[in-house]
């Protein structure tokens, strides 16, 4: 009886939770609180992921108005893998930051962090479940409002910096989509997503369809770090707290990702994006730079974290690459690529994070000789670089794999190469640290050998092992995804 | 501005206008302009005009701090708990139809309920912004 409200409670446990922990004011109380709301969520997502695979998609009325008038929360395969990435990953952040973020923002406002962390998965999840482009972008500037705040709440002044670029690049980027938005609107009449799919192929003028998705592709491509759009990220990731680093790497980007593939394949179709709009060429061009470029900047960032946020922006050009092909085995390969490097990514900011709670920064000089102070931790984050690499056995190599079939499948074994190849730089950039960690010597005063309080290097070791999980067994994830790409592809929803 | 009889007599004759004003603009949203956001800027700009004449620590006891804050949570949680309502009475969230007998009598109280909440969030937001941009910086106490 309760499951079927799942859509939309789905949203409303994280709302209501920040303003009941602004209301309590306590850290203590608003870390259980939100721990609630995350669990809660997660196990919400995780119903509706097998409702929706054995069932179908599940519409939801929001306010008993029917759709297309009223909003409507829609769940399909897609929609519910990204809400389960997204929940999952947030419950795991929130259970590091109960140390991380007591060491890193501290003080009698860490009840405030909490509300926005809640606020934060609520705009994820709100971009996910909707069935509404202008419902979609009220949730992306709920998630941007709070992300640029918790960004700022970073330990030196550079956060803030780090945060204001966010801040102005991150509003131009919903401006673009909003604007695409109100294009598509004065087009079609309706912001309905599936109603939008049956009317913009009958739109009076076909160039307005044009102008829109260049709009909404360039907004979003902003909140996804799309190459040459990135230029807020390497910041905001390296001079966030490390628990929210670690969220965001995990969520924010591949709510994006998201978003954007529901409005390519669902609302205007592979077919249109092929034959009238190109699009999909240009966002092929710009995946393989920025899986060049960007991998290549991230060997020689000084700062482990500023190099995760680079190697980020490159692996997001793997995902991008997986959209542009534009076949059901690209975005499915894509898709998945979004849940195993969400989790990796998310894994290696929180063992970065441990260690810089132990050693005082993430400086590869104040890393040197971490393998020996650190060990577990160490040899954890190395695990995790071999799946940004993609070594077999572990995730990264499933997707990458996925993906290089796709390409070869679609008749563009280049792109395979270009997966080939720039993987070689993430061996260098990884390499950078197990150099810097296993074969330095450990600076004088260096802390005694320990490792980080066990509630973040166990969460971090989770992940971890979901990490290598899904890589000895990829089948789960990749079927899941396969399943996303044929919802998000099959035309009107 | 102690010495300012003129500034001082006026605020004390508009406030309570602009407050009274403000519910007009918060209960008539439903059939003309305004609503709960425009109502909730009027009642803040009351509170802040207040501040600006009598002084920041007069308007931080007249609202405290810790009102404000709670305000800032309380206008959410009816907004959403009106939601939450809708879905207990057997509809869907923020389900106007079944808050009453007659769904049009129902519309109107989910609207009502929902406006009140805007309000209460919008000016304990505006507030907040208020006493945190003219607080920076000095002592509460030391306000001439």
């Amino acid at each position: 009886m309760l499951a079927e409200h799942f859509p939309a409670l789905l949203v409303v446990t994280p709302l209501v939770a920040a303003p009941l922990i602004v209301v309590v004011r306590s850290a203590r109380a608003g870390w259980a609180m939100a721990l609630a709301a995350c669990l809660a969520a997660v196990l919400m997502a995780a119903q509706l992921l097998a409702r929706v695979a054995a069932s179908g998609p599940v519409s939801y009325a929001i306010g008993s108005w029917p759709p297309p008038w009223g909003i409507e929360y829609r769940v399909d395969a897609a929609s519910a893998l990204v809400a389960l990435l997204v929940s999952a990953i947030g419950t795991a952040s929130v259970v590091y930051a109960r140390r991380s973020a007591a060491a890193e923002i501290g003080g009698e406002r860490l009840y405030l962090f909490y509300a926005l962390m809640m606020l934060c998965l609520a705009g994820l999840l709100g971009m996910v479940v909707t069935g509404d482009a202008f419902n979609l972008f009220v949730f992306l500037e709920i998630s941007s409002l709070s992300t640029y705040v918790l960004v700022a709440l970073g330990r030196d002044r550079r956060a803030l910096t780090a945060s204001f670029q966010y801040l102005i690049l991150g509003t131009v980027g919903a401006t673009f989509y909003v604007m695409g938005v109100g294009i598509l609107y004065l087009a079609t009449g309706t912001l309905n997503l599936a109603d939008l799919a049956v009317r913009l192929p009958q739109a009076a003028d076909p160039r307005a369809a044009t102008v829109a998705i260049a709009f909404i592709t360039a907004g979003l491509g902003l909140k996804l770090a799309m190459f040459p759009l990135h230029a807020w990220l390497p910041g905001a990731y390296a001079h966030a707290p490390s628990a929210v680093s670690a969220f965001l790497a995990g969520t924010a980007t591949k709510v994006a990702i998201y978003a954007l593939a529901r409005i390519w394949f669902s609302v205007y179709g592979a077919d249109a994006l092929l034959r009238d709009i190109p699009v999909a060429p240009v966002l092929a061009a710009l995946s393989v730079a920025a899986a060049f470029i960007a991998s290549g900047a991230a060997i020689v960032q000084d700062d482990l974290k500023r190099m995760l946020a680079y190697s980020s922006v490159g692996q997001v050009g793997y995902i991008t690459l997986g959209l542009s092909l534009a076949t059901e085995p690209g975005v499915a390969a894509a898709i998945a690529h979004v849940v195993n490097h969400g989790v990796t990514k998310s894994a290696l900011f929180m063992l970065a994070g441990a260690m810089a709670l132990r050693l005082g920064g993430t400086r590869f000089s104040d890393l040197a000789g971490v393998g020996r102070t650190m060990p577990v931790i160490t040899f954890a984050f190395v695990i995790g670089g071999l799946s940004l690499i993609g070594v077999p056995g572990t995730a990264g190599f499933v997707t990458k794999w996925a993906l290089a079939g796709a390409a070869i499948r679609a008749g563009q074994p280049v792109f395979a190469a270009v997966v080939l190849l720039s993987s070689l730089l993430a061996v260098a950039y990884i390499w950078r640290f197990v150099e810097c960690a296993y074969f330095r010597e450990p600076p004088a005063g260096a802390p005694a050998p320990g490792e980080a309080p066990a509630s973040m290097t166990g969460t971090a070791l989770a992940l971890t092992a979901a990490v290598v999980a899904m890589g000895l067994h990829g089948a789960p994830v990749l079927g899941a995804a396969g399943r996303a790409a044929a919802a998000l592809m099959g035309g009107a929803r | 501005m102690r010495t300012d009889v003129i500034l001082r007599v006026v605020a004390k004759l508009l406030i309570p206008f602009a407050l009274m004003f403000a519910l007009y603009v918060q209960f008539h949203g439903d059939f003309g302009p305004g609503g709960g956001f425009q109502a909730g800027v009027i009642v803040a700009a009351a509170v802040i005009f207040y501040g600006v004449i009598y002084g920041l620590p007069a308007a931080r006891r007249a609202v405290p701090d810790r009102a404000v804050e709670l305000m800032v949570a309380a206008g959410v949680l009816l907004y959403a708990g009106v939601g939450v309502a809708g879905i207990l009475l057997g509809g869907n969230y923020l389900d106007y139809f079944v808050l009453a007998s007659d769904p049009v009598h129902g519309q109107h109280r989910g609207i009502f309920w929902v406006e009140a909440g805007v309000a209460i969030t919008v000016s304990g937001v505006m507030l907040k912004v208020f006493y945190l941009f003219a607080g920076r910086g000095r002592d509460p106490e030391d306000e001439a």
